[in-house]
């Protein structure tokens, strides 16, 4: 990695971990966390995303938006290069973090993940204590003394609003949570990594109406600290939590803009259509 | 069964005699299958029955010493005189080291085939490992008599043994008196070529199983392909893998003509793992067929075989029951 | 909440020590990788090792006169004569194996109907198909053990038709395990329409749900008749064996498995030659039927 991590180590601590308590919550943000160039990307012969341009703005949420099939996802796999597990697929383009083409094959794929954490579709819990579920992922990456450890495994826990509800049976199987509780559990184990991007996959839509919204107030709650990008099929999910959205279709970006913006006046025939549920 | 069929094909015209034939064809076919499944009760049942009746004069004879006495004088007078000992320790320990020694290369596999190879390999190289079990048992014999016991003769015994005897303590598991070759170990790694298929096709079959999104949750941590099947993959296959382990062991127990080639029939309590020594399958197979019906010996090898029966049929079934989930898929 | 911000417990990232883990980390990664490689090339290795052995050993005497001639005890000295072979093997070997199977299959076939069409979730079902997944994997010699009583001794003497009845016992559960698996992938749609229809049960599942499973069941059968054919165990207490050629059922029978065994352990080199031949053909015959087998089921799918 060299200088380019030594020179972004220094603006990572000035706007990340250390700058946070300055930073208010009114600033507008347009530095970007990760930047999309000109993104193509296969599965086999078949071009899924056609040459996307997208910029993720520190600490902001972006949501993206569109029918399915449409690439948001295939995007979010791209992130965290989770599409690198299987033969056949494979990226063109740049998606640039910190000055580095992160799909270049010379990245360090552990690495990477642990600076891009990501939330599925379904909770995931491991067949493991809700404690070691969460202790998982930390110990790949930091070898902690019991203590902090501990520390960590709370503050991943509060930090995920779930500590109240598991505090007492830490040593229980994460298998015997409820549904909600696992998703925010499974959010838990990611922020305990302490990443700086996290990815949700649709992370309610396996969910009733009330864990639904609790992982909406965690997700506004997250974006002081980390940079969000959220998956969803849910317009109104889109304009309650993000930031700016962005409309895929077919592959291609239609459109991004502000969520305001983009739901009230689109400047995209396609992104009215959908909005206004005449496809999708 | 194919003629009934013609025969209703043609009676298809009369509408009212259809539906009464139809109705007595369903109960007729219906009680074929039950019978057939009462069948496959009663040929358990019937050998249970048979093992336990072949064997009761000599449970009568000696009592519960049949099990603990390590007796085995076949010389037919006064001094005639049979106990189980020997071959069930031989049983359980070749079965237990076979174990011991394909896990691990079984897991390998395993996870070679699930997560390393590239996808065109897997089938091919699979189905090899597949063959492995397919290969009959008298041509492990055959084939361990003639190139492992040599192999081990040579290069074990004769090249490791002699730093192994001096191990502290456990030296003497180590130490070779006969160097013929033929031994519980050897026996032991013939077993284990063996069941390596079967333990290695289950797990595969397992780990398959495993939702990739429970992988990807591990992969999107930040872990390794290795921390993914250790962190998220075995806890998630656990019962089934310990299944397929209980399945290899069921049918190491049992193992029979590989066995007798290279086990070395020693009825004798084995010192060391380099000692010729003998299973109950290999004991009944070598010396039923010359035994006189109605002596205490063939009496003495269906007591055997329905221990082993006993033996086997625990472990099989505890495997069913931890590889249900599995079966139920 | 005072959680809002990163706690200041929580010390920035020590980098060079993450990377140094994540060194180690790889490192054990690929040690495992490679030890896995070496597992599946050991895997492999001994496959390969029990073919080469077979085609060096067995292809050197292998000859039409292996084919079709009988057993001839080993030559001394100046004995010229034509050496043995192991047509009464081969022949007993057809024989048994096809009785077994002719009368195993349609019983496990109804077994494994009962337990896909009829007996689903009820436990008298449920004990069958355990029972039979015991017996799939049961000590073959404990069902020689079995016939023994039952047939041998009653009828005062072993016998080719207490051999092919050993291994009728053997091919039972796997086709009782594939015809219950390739029934129950057969979607209920099909058996409705079909039902739907007016046909009886009966005529459904004979007439339809066979036919939608054929492959599938054609290849559990074909896998019973490769694992019966090596099965030796079972046969030296039932149909013992035999150095002529023998059509007599009631009578004890050769096989090539036994010959196999018999001759391998008779410490004579020519007939360990013969013995080696006979494995070859045994071990050919019998890879070669799990092949095609691979190929009925795959060619449907």
């Amino acid at each position: 990695m060299g200088s380019t991590t030594e020179q972004t180590n220094s603006t990572s601590s000035a706007s990340g971990f250390g700058g946070m308590q300055a930073r208010s919550a009114e600033a507008l943000n347009t530095t970007a966390r990760i930047s999309v160039r000109n993104l193509d990307f296969f599965y086999g012969a078949n071009k899924a995303l056609k040459g996307i341009n997208l910029d993720l703005p520190d600490r902001q949420v972006t949501g993206m938006i569109g029918p399915s099939g449409c690439g948001k996802s295939t995007l979010l796999r791209v992130l965290n290069r989770m599409y690198s597990l299987y033969p056949g697929q494979r990226a063109q383009g740049e998606v640039l973090m910190d000055g580095r083409n992160m799909i270049d094959d010379s990245v360090d794929l552990n690495e990477l993940r642990s600076k891009i954490g990501m939330v599925f579709q379904k909770p995931t819990p491991f067949p493991m204590t809700i404690y070691d579920n969460i202790a998982f992922g930390i110990k790949l990456h930091e070898k902690l003394p019991k203590s902090e450890m501990d520390d960590r495994v709370e503050w991943a826990l509060t930090r995920a609003a779930i500590w109240g509800e598991v505090k007492d049976r830490l040593n229980a199987s994460a298998m015997g949570l409820s549904g909600g509780q696992q998703q925010r559990l499974c959010i838990a184990r990611s922020i305990a990594v302490r990443p700086e991007v996290m990815l949700f996959d649709e992370p309610t839509s396996a969910l009733d109406p009330i864990s639904t919204l609790k992982i909406e107030e965690l997700i506004d709650e997250l974006k002081r600290d980390f940079t969000i990008c959220i998956v969803t099929h849910n317009m109104q999910q889109a304009a309650r939590c993000a930031d700016q959205v962005a409309f895929f279709y077919l592959g291609e970006l239609v459109e991004v803009a502000p969520a305001a913006q983009l739901f009230t006046a689109p400047r995209e025939k396609r992104t009215q259509e959908y909005i206004t549920g005449r496809f999708g | 069964m194919q003629q009934t069929i013609t025969a209703e094909d043609s009676a298809i015209p009369a509408g009212g005699a259809k539906r009464r034939t139809g109705s007595f064809g369903d109960k007729l076919f219906e009680g074929l299958c039950r019978g057939a499944g009462v069948l496959v009760l009663l040929t358990l049942g019937g050998i249970i029955l048979t093992l336990l009746i072949g064997g009761l004069p000599a449970f009568l004879h000696y009592g519960p010493a049949f099990i603990t006495s390590d007796a085995w004088n076949p010389v037919e007078d006064h001094r005639e005189e049979y106990g189980a000992l020997v071959s069930i320790f031989g049983t359980i320990v070749s079965a237990v080291l076979a174990i011991i020694f394909a896990v691990p290369v079984a897991f390998g596999i395993s996870f070679f085939l699930t997560e390393l190879a590239p996808e065109w390999l897997r089938r091919p190289v699979g189905t090899a490992i597949e063959l492995l079990a397919a290969v009959p048992s008298i041509i492990y014999g055959m084939w361990g008599l003639f190139v492992v016991v040599p192999f081990v003769q040579v290069y074990i015994q004769l090249g490791l043994g002699e730093y192994l005897e001096t191990i502290p303590l456990i030296g003497f598991i180590f130490e070779s008196r006969s160097f013929a070759g033929t031994s519980l170990f050897t026996a032991a790694l013939v077993l284990a070529i063996m069941i390596l298929p079967f333990i290695a096709a289950t797990m595969r079959d397992v780990f398959l199983q495993v939702p990739p999104v429970y992988k990807e949750s591990a992969y999107g941590l930040g872990a390794t392909r290795w921390e993914v099947v250790k962190g998220v993959v075995l806890p998630y296959t656990r019962i089934s893998v310990v299944g397929g382990i209980m399945l290899g062991l069921g049918r190491a127990l049992g193992e029979t003509m590989a066995v007798t080639f290279v086990i070395g029939n020693a009825n004798r309590m084995p010192q060391s793992i380099f000692d010729p020594s003998t299973t109950i399958a290999s004991v009944i197979a070598m010396e039923f067929p010359e035994s006189l019906s109605g002596s205490m010996k063939q009496s003495a090898l269906f007591a055997l075989g329905f221990l082993l029966f006993v033996i086997s049929f625990l472990v099989l079934a505890s495997s069913r029951y931890l590889l249900r989930s599995r079966l139920k898929a | 909440m005072s959680t809002t911000t990163m706690s200041p417990l929580l010390k920035a990232r020590n980098e060079s020590a993450a990377r140094s883990l994540g060194r180690r980390r790889k490192m054990v990664d690929s040690t495992i990788k490679w030890l896995c490689l070496i597992a599946t090339v050991a895997g492999l290795f001994f496959l390969a090792s029990i073919m080469g052995t077979l085609l060096w050993r067995g292809l050197e005497s292998l000859s039409l006169n292996t084919l079709i001639a009988e057993f001839k005890p080993t030559s001394y000295g100046e004995d010229t004569s034509a050496p043995g072979g192991l047509r009464h093997a081969i022949i007993g070997s057809l024989i048994q194996t096809a009785i077994g199977t002719v009368i195993g299959t349609p019983i496990g076939l109804l077994v494994g109907t009962y337990l896909a069409e009829y007996a689903r979730g009820s436990a008298f079902g449920n004990a069958v198909r355990f029972v039979s997944d015991v017996l799939l994997s049961a000590p073959s010699i404990l069902i020689g053990l079995f016939i023994y009583q039952l047939v041998v001794l009653p009828m005062g003497g072993f016998s080719g038709i207490a051999g092919a009845l050993a291994l009728a016992i053997i091919v039972i559960p796997v086709v009782v395990r594939t015809t219950e698996d390739m029934l129950q992938l057969i979607p209920n749609t099909l058996r409705e329409a079909v039902i739907g229809l007016g046909a009886p049960k009966w005529k459904m599942i004979t007439l339809v749900c066979y036919k939608a499973a054929a492959s599938g069941i054609l290849t559990g059968i074909l896998l019973a008749v490769a694992r019966i054919a090596g099965e030796t165990a079972p046969l030296l207490l039932t149909s013992f064996g035999n150095n002529v050629t023998s059509l007599d059922l009631s009578s004890a029978m050769a096989s090539l498995p036994i010959a196999i065994y018999q001759q391998a352990n008779s410490g004579f080199p020519d007939l360990i030659q013969i013995a080696w031949s006979g494995a070859l053909i045994v071990t050919l015959g019998v890879l070669a039927i799990n092949i095609i087998a691979r190929f009925v089921i795959r060619g449907r799918h």
